[in-house]
């Protein structure tokens, strides 16, 4: 019976927050969110020379062997810093790319692994992190079996004010581009990599809604007002417990979602409904809370935790609404 | 990570499985008869290291080493064929770990073998009408006797479980009314047999009444032996501290609140609610909290299981617990809807022959209420979080004592 981190695996968390704590600063943040570009190619380099977007790929195909829930480790980390780049994309492409039986496909393996070619996420919507410089994305093909297509000739790319400063997004149409087949529609891997994305954006969101909860208990226990420690008051402490009560039991649910996926145990794609869906709920809540409990400097856009907010905005939209998931989640019970 | 138990502990599962198959024979056993064969079934339990591990042997139980992975083994395997474990209760889940911690050996001696047998059943006298949160400002005052062996006391407690049952009370009464709050208060053993102590059952708002409800008691120039004080006098606050911990510790199961969940589709099934988006949705909704309820107590089992520190997430358990409550509960009552407007036969009662028909979840849509009060208000265990966990500031009120 193993169900908490082990050493290896916080180490792989201290790891990446480090190497984003030494490139991705709240002063990046905000000249990229100030920018017009949908990449930061240094934290980019710096993240895949970790070799984060192998990670979850077997040793023999030059991974290291370890499972969605490493990669869902890593996610967290990156939502906790608003990390830009389509790192869930890269991740879950990495994932299909490997499992693939095609040849012309297969070959793309190596350099989607080290991130050499950056590939986005563009199943079911329009709207694609970093599509401008994305050399592909993993779409949903005709028959709603999933493909890549090529960027370039046959992609339409337009620029639009994205929301989420730290990932933004383009709108793509995509014609008569490039493709490279993955599974057909009735292939269980189709399922199982769109399963996988889940676990990864509610990863995100978990490092999100963890990081607005740890900045606002600080925030408490230095601002003062009435001659103390805001934090005192127990009608904001109770509203920070409140928000440790959504967070920290949710962290457990995401580690389930991953295991269940990498044990391909049966519950696997209900698993990661249920993951998205409730995470994405809590990184609502708790995005909002945030700046409730900070008052008029949580809601300046210099503190910087509209970005996180931003980003709940994104995820809770993204690859499916809760209420849809949770849809989902009651079909696949039986109910 | 891995959820399976490993090879060690499904062998030894089937040993518990043999011990049972052999041992846990009731047949057609009814009332006295029924009852000397538990009695007796325990006892097997005890010898085969299943029951009572923590309690060394000299006082009846089977003294093994822990292992939380046997112990949860022991505990499925015996909810599998539905043969009994540990008495519980009180005395079993309190008493007992205080007495090993705190207790001289004179209250050893006298008081755990006949607990965990079931003969001693022990009530908590912790709080008062005027202490409830506030538990340290109990104003119940014991005063030596003029020989100086007894504690006599006067005073009243109250919300005491099984208190129609109890034999025994362990109590937390004011001695030294000089001292500080917390420096003043003795923890004390009682024997409820005696003329001085009254006792009367509280009506819930449940309907619950009667013999197995909880009750207040009144103390009037009621005795303790000086004997029977754990640990210091006006150091009690500090013994009560053991309890309260371990008491925490048993508050919670995680397949109880799934079983409860899995009750409330059928229940959405029976009233032909099921098919309801916003019922679905709701479900749903809730169902996300009752698992991150059931992986963490996982998370919490395999620390446990490793001997690490889960951290501030075993302060949130209790509060999860109760509002995962609150939450089926009113999604409870709208399915019920208008069945909701009788009470059912036997409202307010527990086990088998509890009420029947979709209306008994009234029991749970006011149970619910009871939970957010009952071993730590939900207001205080916000505190607990914030302060233990989280490391805000105490507030002003309290941090003026110690």
């Amino acid at each position: 019976m193993l169900f908490h981190l082990s050493s290896e695996q916080v180490a792989i968390q201290d790891a990446v927050r480090g190497t984003l704590g030494e490139c991705w600063g709240m002063e990046k943040l905000h000249a990229f969110a100030e920018g017009e570009d949908d990449f930061d190619r240094q934290s980019w380099d710096a993240l895949m020379a970790l070799g984060v977007g192998s990670l979850a790929l077997p040793e023999a195909d030059g991974g290291a062997g370890l499972g969605l829930l490493d990669a869902a480790l890593v996610c967290e980390v990156a939502g906790e810093a608003a990390a830009p780049g389509p790192l869930i994309g890269q991740i879950t492409a990495a994932i299909a790319v490997a499992a693939c039986k095609n040849a012309e496909t297969r070959a793309l393996l190596a350099d989607i692994a080290s991130g050499a070619m950056i590939v986005s996420l563009a199943v079911d919507s329009q709207h694609v992190q970093s599509a401008r410089a994305a050399q592909l994305l993993l779409c949903r093909d005709t028959d709603g079996g999933l493909e890549l297509v090529e960027t370039g000739e046959g992609v339409e790319i337009e620029a639009v004010a994205a929301t989420d400063r730290s990932r933004p997004v383009s709108k793509v149409s995509i014609g008569d581009a490039k493709r490279y087949p993955l599974f057909t529609a009735g292939d269980p891997m189709a399922q199982r990599v769109m399963d996988a994305a889940l676990v990864l954006v509610a990863a995100d969101s978990l490092g999100g809604a963890q990081h607005c909860t740890n900045l606002s208990v600080e925030y408490a226990k230095t601002r003062e007002q009435f001659g103390q420690p805001i934090g005192r008051f127990q009608g904001l402490k109770h509203q920070l417990a409140q928000m440790a009560l959504e967070v920290e039991p949710a962290r457990a649910q995401v580690w389930y979602a991953a295991y269940s996926w990498d044990a391909q145990l049966p519950d696997c794609t209900r698993s990661a409904a249920m993951a998205k869906a409730h995470l994405c709920e809590v990184y609502t809540r708790t995005t909002r809370a945030a700046i409730a409990a900070h008052g008029g400097i949580g809601y300046t856009w210099e503190y910087g935790l509209n970005y996180w907010f931003r980003r709940s905005v994104h995820n809770r939209a993204w690859l499916g609404l809760p209420a849809q998931h949770r849809a989902r989640a009651a079909d696949l019970a039986g109910w | 990570m891995d959820l399976s138990y490993g090879a060690e502990a499904e062998a030894f599962r089937q040993e518990v499985r043999a011990f049972l198959v052999e041992n846990w024979t009731p047949g057609e056993r009814r009332g006295g008869e029924l009852k000397d064969f538990i009695r007796k079934f325990r006892r097997a339990g005890v010898e085969q290291g299943y029951l009572y591990r923590s309690v060394p042997k000299r006082y009846g139980g089977s003294e093994q080493p822990v292992d939380v992975i046997r112990a949860q083994v022991i505990r499925e395997e015996f909810a599998r064929a539905r043969a009994p474990m540990e008495v519980g209760g009180n005395g079993v889940n309190m008493t007992v770990p205080t007495l090993l911690e705190k207790g001289t050996e004179e209250q050893r001696e006298l008081f755990i073998r006949k607990t965990i047998d079931g003969e001693y059943i022990w009530g908590q006298g912790y709080s008062e009408p005027g202490s409830g949160s506030d538990l340290a400002s109990v104003r119940t005052k014991a005063e030596l006797s003029a020989d100086g062996t007894k504690w006599i006391i006067n005073g009243q407690k109250i919300w005491t479980s099984q208190g129609m049952q109890s034999t025994h009370m362990f109590m937390l009464v004011r001695t030294e009314p000089d001292a500080t709050k917390h420096d003043g208060i003795t923890y004390l053993l009682m024997d409820l047999d005696q003329p001085g102590v009254t006792r009367r059952p509280i009506r819930q708002m449940t309907g619950e009444e009667g013999a197995h409800t909880f009750c207040e008691f009144f103390f009037d120039n009621a005795e303790a032996p000086v004997s029977w004080q754990v640990g210091e006098r006006g150091q009690g606050w500090y013994v009560s501290r053991t309890t309260l911990k371990h008491e925490r510790a048993s508050i919670g199961s995680a397949d109880g609140l799934g079983r409860q969940f899995s009750k409330l589709v059928e229940l959405a099934r029976e009233m032909e609610r099921l098919d309801d988006p916003l019922v679905r949705d709701k479900l749903a909704e809730i169902e996300g909290r009752v698992l991150s309820h059931r992986y963490t107590s996982f998370r919490l089992f395999s620390c446990a299981a490793a001997g690490e520190d889960p951290g501030t997430v075993q302060l949130m358990m209790k509060l999860l617990l109760t509002e995962i409550g609150h939450d089926m509960a009113l999604l409870a009552q709208d399915v019920i809807g208008e069945a909701g407007m009788v009470e059912p036969v036997g409202a307010g009662g527990r086990g088998p022959r509890g009420p029947r028909g979709p209306n008994k979840w009234l029991d749970q849509i006011m149970g619910s209420l009871g939970n957010s009060i009952a071993g730590g208000t939900t207001n205080i265990q916000r505190n607990i979080i914030g302060e233990r966990g989280l490391g805000l500031p105490r507030d002003l009120a309290m941090s003026g004592e110690k």
